[in-house]
């Protein structure tokens, strides 16, 4: 079986040259094989975030490659990944359009990737479709299916932007933070939500989260980053014996300095 | 040159404001949908167009010398529209190409198309086209019949504007305006979705500067001039009027509809003004009155609600209690 992600020796610094200079990724590489459900933990800087965005294609990588499903993808802006790729962000309301109903949402992201013409925006069909999907969050958004996306609640939006995502089945889903701007409840059901979605549609997932609990309790693979680079990766019988305490060890082991993120250590 | 065509009170009678809406009306959709074009770019892209003001001028300007040069008045109108969505254009390429701000985008062609537009009608600023020697579309000599014909347009932009943005094409421009990032991550080309708003708009703004030229009987280099500030009346008079009136009820075609019906208002509002012997000269300063009100209401309402004086005062009553 070919890998479904991987991504080879990437750097990226940003503002080269500058005061600010931040090399933000030194040498990643990573590779995912189908049906992996990685999550990814490091401290503020580590370059979690910088590493998800680098797949997505936020802005070009400085050298490596990246490659999704066989097809290298590193010289393609998002727009042109987003056949390959479904997002969730960490704030609830970019992933959705606010002044636009929920069906058109839905319908949006039904076409990602896809040429989009001059036929209707959302047909009576797919309405259908929706409703049943929807029905499935247990929100009551399949009776709500006309209202403007900005009238739902955060963690209403997340659950959305997560069906958005993976309704046309992507090759990789994103998750960027995606529970960490919603109160510990929600957080909880969407996380719940996330893993329900990614077993059922047989995703391949990259999680980047705060928390390490959750980092443990969820996937099948666990990465930490470090000033940019990958620390360990910690997979199969392993990960599931893990517990927060062996996590800080290792960091320490590691880095040589303790794990100075007040909401990673908060949110044992 | 905005204003030719008003019939001017003589005195304070009823009679001379009634005469002069008619001619009011007729404007008022031919501005009206210049409006819409204001609209797709100010609502729905989220991008303050500037190009307006010159490309307005195109459009007569082109539509005049079509006329002069004796071709077909539809074939014009049609031209007139390709020249509109080509400045449209050019000022969606400054912006996402060469990552100059739309606003000044917009100025920058704006200021480019006075020198075009005056090669256009061959260096000079005015150019007749009088409706006894041409075919014209729409003429002031017919007030009732301009009233229909700019009706008609307006309602045939109106239901292809609704039926466009309800396609997969149109949803992407939408999403585009509304949230560029989620729209990227559904693989819209944003740049393209924004150019093409531009486009769209620009040229809906030049067939309404054909329009107005036909009906006032000559284009003006200076025609065009505050456009985008009438746009705006328009829109936002339209959009107070509609919510006031529909409220939640108000469809996506209801509103195009109000924004046309805001540039009607707005004519009537400035007859009325002109009923009342105020100085002509002083409309540019009413109107942009008129819009600042319009923009700030929903500002300060929100302001109303919380502030930081609010919640001194607040704070100050609660320690005096205490």
């Amino acid at each position: 079986m070919c890998a479904m992600l991987e991504v080879n020796h990437i750097f990226k610094t940003f503002n080269p040259g500058t005061i600010n200079e931040k090399k933000a990724l030194i040498d990643v590489s990573l590779s995912m094989e189908e049906g992996d459900f990685v999550t990814v933990i490091g401290g503020n800087g580590a370059g979690k975030s910088t590493m998800l965005n680098a797949v997505a294609g936020t802005w070009p990588v400085d050298s490596g490659s990246i490659v999704i499903d066989g097809i290298d993808v590193t010289g393609l802006p998002d727009f042109r990944r987003a056949n390959l790729i479904g997002r969730v962000f960490q704030d609830p309301m970019t992933g959705t359009a606010a002044t636009m109903q929920l069906e058109e949402n839905l319908a949006l992201a039904a076409r990602r990737g896809r040429p989009r013409g001059l036929s209707w925006g959302v047909t009576a069909q797919e309405r259908e479709v929706y409703k049943e999907r929807l029905k499935k969050l247990h929100l009551g958004l399949e009776d709500r299916m006309t209202a403007k996306v900005g009238l739902l609640s955060g963690g209403q939006r997340q659950a959305v932007t997560l069906l958005m995502a993976s309704m046309q089945k992507p090759k990789l889903l994103l998750l960027d933070e995606h529970t960490a701007a919603l109160d510990p409840k929600t957080a909880k059901k969407v996380l719940d939500l996330t893993q329900e979605i990614v077993e059922q549609d047989h995703l391949t997932a990259l999680m980047v989260t705060h928390n390490m609990r959750d980092a443990i309790a969820v996937g099948n693979r666990l990465i930490m980053m470090y000033e940019g680079t990958i620390m360990f990766d910690i997979k199969g019988e392993e990960k599931k014996k893990l517990t927060v305490e062996d996590l800080l060890r290792k960091f320490e082991e590691a880095s040589g300095e303790e794990f100075a993120d007040d909401a990673a250590l908060l949110s044992k | 040159m905005i204003y030719a065509g008003i019939v001017m009170a003589k005195g304070l009678s009823i009679s001379n404001l009634i005469g002069a809406f008619p001619s009011g009306i007729a404007q008022g959709i031919i501005w009206g949908i210049m409006a819409l074009g204001v609209y797709i770019t100010f609502r729905l892209l989220g991008v303050s167009d500037l190009t307006v003001d010159g490309s307005f001028t195109t459009g007569g300007a082109v539509v005049a010398m079509m006329l002069l040069n004796g071709h077909n008045v539809w074939l014009a109108i049609f031209v007139s529209v390709l020249a509109g969505m080509a400045a449209g254009i050019t000022t969606g390429l400054l912006n996402t190409k060469m990552g100059i701000p739309a606003i000044l985008s917009g100025i920058l062609t704006q200021f480019a198309l006075y020198s075009i537009n005056l090669a256009i009608m061959g260096m000079v600023a005015n150019k007749a086209i009088p409706v006894d020697k041409y075919h014209l579309a729409i003429t002031s000599r017919n007030i009732p019949m301009a009233i229909v014909t700019g009706f008609i347009f307006a309602a045939v932009i109106i239901a292809v504007l609704y039926w466009y943005f309800g396609t997969e094409h149109g949803s992407a421009m939408r999403a585009t305006g509304c949230n560029s990032t989620m729209a990227k991550a559904q693989g819209i080309n944003i740049n393209v979705m924004k150019v093409l708003g531009l486009a769209l708009a620009n040229g809906l703004v030049a067939l309404s500067g054909g329009l107005m030229a036909q009906y006032q009987g000559f284009a003006d280099i200076n025609m065009g001039k505050g456009a985008i500030v009438i746009g705006l009346a328009a829109v936002i008079i339209g959009e107070v009027i509609g919510d006031a009136l529909l409220g939640k009820y108000l469809n996506f075609a209801g509103r195009l509809s109000f924004v046309v019906i805001g540039g009607i208002l707005y004519y009537i509002i400035v007859i009325i003004v002109l009923w009342l012997k105020v100085n002509s000269n002083m409309l540019k300063l009413f109107t942009s009155i008129i819009v600042a009100v319009f923009l700030a209401v929903p500002y300060l309402q929100e302001h109303q609600k919380t502030s930081f004086a609010r919640a001194g005062k607040n704070a100050a009553k609660a320690s005096k209690e205490a």
